[in-house]
């Protein structure tokens, strides 16, 4: 009787205490979720801010005058969008392959291991010791020269990793089962694969696609050495024609201009039609993503 | 007793092996044409490895290995030389759960055909309703058959799977356990199916569930840790079994 008592004055006691335990680590883990928000918000509305007054109809399609001073970043966007686009178009079909490869058809074993470990460690190589790969490989080994080509393959490279990745977490989302299914239809490999496998994986492989091509549109360091030139009133008109590119823009304009601190609301505005590229392209992929999805429901 | 004509299928000493633990024990057991099988026993007595050997299903399984002979008509199913593809074209699968795919009904039933490489538009119509027919499902969805798989209900899905693996016409038709997740009127449906599906198919069917398998099979095996223990008409196994321990799992002693 005595004992029981004991057990349910404590036990009452120490109830408050989980409870409270409970209650501090949810509400920092909803900090932690929130901070994300936070910083996202901030850094946009920071550059919101500071640029949108730089945002005219001749900033985005004029070229830059005056030693850059002043005039618009039309050569800029397109560049980017030339680069990222290129990236995508030569990353995705080889990134999408080599998943297939590993996720549908290697065996286990010593071969798929080491190649494994090479895409692992590929994602964990600085973005500027690809911009050195790039300049040593395809400018000067394979003579390419400072082009999109280069820098459209450097950044495929880059985003390798990041589309292998994506691909394959997709299709180890498509149950086994659709699998069984088409084989015991008499389907070959591949038909089950193409038929049913990638379709079912689509909406996962287009969101790497498009994280990759953000990351791509947004590098600095790969293209510098590769493919972006200081300044250009030129739009590009072949795949060996130097571009520039609006990160490399920012950084030129940061550090390199004729007058710096003239120039900081073209950087900012600059630096916004870049966010603004790369935050649409990935609305785009997520209305894409969500219709994909509704379609096979 | 058994008709010794009428194999269809004739297994011979068949072991299995996931890596280094034997699943199944020296099987040795013929099936009879145009006539269901049903095989049943405890969970994890190998009846599920045993049926997914007679269409290579198994083969996805990186460290797997069989031995012993599974002879189709006149072929050892397991030899190099047989095409896997063209062997479950002639020996069909219903999986445990209805697995459509995210497509519409029609494409779903048309899918053998496709991959097998029919491109007659008109021909894979009259194919898909005849199936859909055949699987008593068609009157149900005839006006949504562009609509997709995955509105049906569980029975109308698994219907739609039986219609599915009819579409290729396959000699036969391996069913694991097709009922095991339905409700009870869906299940009538497809043991009503069965029934009528025997005449043109050899069926062999899994089940956990014995009154299943004394309605619905002509033969059943009973299987206990990968042996199979006996082979009777159904009937007599289930009266008058020859062996005490098929008699214990029958009347429900154990498993």
């Amino acid at each position: 009787m005595e004992e029981k008592k004991i057990f349910e004055l404590s036990f009452e006691k120490i109830l408050v205490r989980r409870k409270r335990i409970q209650r501090i680590l949810f509400m920092f883990f909803r900090i932690a979720a929130f901070i994300n928000c936070v910083a996202l918000f901030l850094v946009v509305a920071f550059i919101m801010l500071k640029g949108w007054k730089a945002i005219t109809w001749e900033f985005l399609t004029q070229p830059p005058l005056d030693s850059m001073t002043k005039g618009g970043i039309l050569p800029c966007i397109i560049g980017t969008l030339c680069l990222g686009i290129g990236a995508i178009v030569v990353a995705l079909p080889i990134g999408v392959a080599s998943a297939v490869y590993l996720n549908e058809y290697a065996r286990p074993g010593k071969l798929l291991r080491l190649i494994r470990l090479g895409i692992n460690n590929l994602a964990g190589v600085p973005s500027v010791v690809f911009g050195l790969f790039g300049l040593a490989f395809f400018v000067i080994w394979l003579k390419m020269g400072e082009s999109i080509l280069a820098g459209v393959l450097t950044l495929a490279a880059l985003t390798l990793p990041v589309i292998i990745g994506s691909t394959e977490e997709a299709l180890k989302a498509v149950p086994d089962t659709y699998r069984e299914a088409s084989l015991a239809l008499g389907a070959t490999r591949w038909q089950t694969i193409y038929r049913v496998v990638l379709p079912a994986a689509l909406p996962g492989i287009l969101t790497g696609a498009i994280l990759g091509l953000s990351r791509a549109a947004g590098e600095t360091a790969p293209i510098m050495f590769t493919a972006a030139v200081y300044y250009t009133p030129h739009l590009p008109s072949s795949l060996f024609d130097q571009v520039m590119a609006l990160p490399y823009h920012v950084y030129v304009l940061a550090t390199a201009g004729t007058n710096i601190e003239a120039t900081r609301p073209l950087q900012y505005g600059t630096s916004l039609v870049l966010i603004a590229l790369v935050l649409s392209m990935n609305l785009a992929a997520i209305v894409w993503r969500s219709r994909l999805r509704k379609k096979m429901k | 007793m058994i008709m010794t004509d009428n194999y269809k299928m004739s297994i011979r000493h068949l072991n299995f092996y996931y890596g280094a633990a034997q699943a199944l024990y020296d099987i040795s057991l013929d099936i009879n044409k145009s006539q269901v099988t049903a095989l049943i026993g405890p969970s994890g007595c190998g009846k599920s490895t045993f049926i997914r050997c007679l269409n290579r299903m198994n083969d996805l399984i990186p460290i797997s290995r069989v031995e012993g002979e599974i002879i189709l008509e006149d072929i050892d199913i397991n030899n190099p030389s047989v095409d896997v593809v063209m062997l479950r074209r002639r020996v069909g699968m219903v999986f445990q759960k209805p697995n459509p795919f995210p497509k519409n009904i029609f494409d779903n039933v048309a899918y053998g055909l496709r991959v097998n490489g029919v491109k007659d538009k008109a021909f894979i119509e009259s194919r898909v309703e005849e199936s859909l027919k055949k699987a008593a499902l068609w009157d149900e969805i005839r006006d949504r058959i562009h609509e997709s798989a995955l509105g049906l209900s569980g029975g109308q899905q698994q219907r739609m799977c039986i219609a599915r693996a009819l579409a290729v016409e396959p000699e036969i038709l391996l069913m694991d356990e097709p009922a095991s997740a339905l409700d009870p009127i869906a299940t009538q449906k497809i043991e009503d199916l069965i029934g009528e599906l025997k005449e043109n198919y050899t069926i062999i069917i899994v089940t956990h569930n014995m009154q299943q398998a004394a309605r619905v099979s002509d033969m059943t095996a009973f299987f206990y840790m990968g042996k199979l223990i006996e082979l009777d008409e159904t009937d007599t196994l289930f009266t008058r079994p020859r062996l005490k321990q098929t008699e214990d799992y029958i009347t429900g002693r154990f498993g």
